[in-house]
């Protein structure tokens, strides 16, 4: 039986069923409101989801049953009494812990910060280390804010970490982040005139992902172009080439095959939808030499979706690999043999804002 | 003291009581002293900044107002989301 935890623009849906069958909706939460991300904590079982009503500003909260009451999480709010205030949790994570029994969560959120759980997500600090960073002041937002939308732990140290932030690139930490530094070597802003983009720190990442069997090769879908980093982030090389186009949102990996990624295409950064109306992911397992199209089950004509950036997810990994994607027009697809074929999972769901599978 | 009305959710976490007598200058300190009185609803009407948020409305008596203007113990202030579309 394959979870997935689908946060949407009226509340969170919690889907189950078989791989490659329809799924069922379990449970909803937060009929009404915009559920960004859930997550279930995989050591412990426990749901969080981040919520931003419109009304009552955004919130992290958690439960131990998504049928019952969900708790209301504390310290997720910036310093009393400044200029800013904060916006949007965007994703949360499972990190690494200390030792001793610690269990690390990560969240971030808009404006480029992040926040630390120790209590299973009942209580959460802001890292002061990036929220006082010395270039802040010249942090350029994306689109959709400044959002600090990935977090990947390196297995096994908890030490070092990497976030992407639209629109200021990668950033690193290797002594738990106490301190940080970017890691944007080789991305190529081709959204800003020639002549400024050397010097540029207004990187627009959409999604950043580590390979789990060899930590230090990275993925980023960026805002024109696919990366790979084999060097932990700190520098990157173009891999889009042979892609139906350079901008997209999500990607997700194998995590038994590092050399693997899957990435779905929008036409452009003007107009975001699948291609010639065509839904198709693309796969590489050749660490971005070549991409393969697959589109098997999918929509292929007169299909304008849009998937946004964590509205993709996997479960399991090698030849069990399942993927999943849902779409701001409410459908939920899936494929139960590593993209080789998809089958509708869910339809008629209001917008879909992020997918998780577990 | 000013009477304070709360409905939905924000009566629910002030205690499921919506009616709250509180002694404030202005709306600002008036929903600091609300948040005060009941923690489970700090963030939920001013952000960190110390501003009403943005689809929150706060009426003294039939007017619509900000976080500064002046309250006083004859007042009913009103806190209720803002209703706007079409």
């Amino acid at each position: 039986m394959t979870e997935l935890l689908v946060g949407t623009k009226k509340g969170l849906f919690v889907l189950e069923g078989e791989p490659g069958a329809e799924f069922g909706v379990k449970a909803r939460a937060f009929a009404g409101e915009p559920v960004e991300y859930a997550m279930r904590d995989p050591r412990t079982g426990r749901l969080l989801a981040s919520v931003t009503s419109a009304f009552y500003g955004p919130k992290i909260w958690y439960t131990d049953d998504p049928s019952g009451e969900w708790e209301q999480a504390e310290g997720v709010a910036l310093p009393e009494g400044g200029e800013a205030a904060l916006e949007r949790i965007w994703t949360i994570v499972d990190g690494e812990g200390d030792g001793d029994g610690d269990r690390t969560l990560y969240a971030g959120g808009d404006p480029g910060v992040l926040f630390e759980s120790h209590d299973d997500g009942a209580t959460w600090e802001l890292n002061r280390a990036l929220w006082e960073h010395p270039t802040r002041p010249s942090w350029e937002p994306g689109g959709g804010g400044l959002c600090l939308h990935s977090i990947v732990p390196w297995p096994g140290d908890p030490d070092r970490l990497a976030m992407g932030i639209s629109a200021v690139g990668v950033w690193l930490t290797e002594d738990g982040g106490e301190t940080w530094h970017q890691g944007n070597e080789g991305l190529v802003a081709r959204y800003l005139p020639e002549e400024s983009r050397e010097d540029s720190d207004t990187l627009c990442v959409h999604r950043l992902q580590r390979a789990p069997r060899r930590p230090e090769r990275m993925f980023i879908q960026f805002h024109g172009g696919v990366y790979r980093s084999d060097d932990a982030g700190e520098t990157w090389t173009d891999i889009g080439a042979g892609l139906p186009s350079d901008f997209g949102f999500p990607l997700v990996l194998d995590p038994a095959d590092p050399d693997s990624a899957y990435v779905i295409p929008l036409a452009a950064d003007m107009d975001r939808v699948t291609p010639d109306g065509r839904v198709r992911v693309y796969e590489t397992r050749d660490a971005g030499e070549s991409w393969t199209e697959r589109g098997d089950g999918l929509p292929q004509q007169d299909a304008y979706l849009t998937v946004l950036r964590h509205g993709l997810d996997r479960r399991g990994e090698g030849e069990e690999l399942e993927l999943y994607f849902g779409t701001t027009t409410g459908e939920v697809f899936g494929s139960a043999d590593a993209a080789a074929s998809w089958s509708s999972v869910a339809a008629h769901l209001p917008p879909v804002y992020s997918v998780r599978a577990r | 003291m000013a009477l304070v009305r709360l409905r939905g959710p924000l009566k629910k976490l002030a205690g499921d009581r919506s009616d709250h007598s509180i002694e404030a200058g202005t709306v600002c300190d008036l929903l600091r002293e609300l948040e005060r009185a009941h923690p489970a609803m700090g963030g939920w009407i001013l952000d960190e900044r110390g501003l009403v948020r943005r689809h929150i409305a706060v009426f003294v008596n039939d007017e619509c107002v900000r976080e500064d203007a002046p309250v006083s113990s004859e007042d009913r202030v009103d806190v209720l989301p803002a209703i706007s579309g079409g």
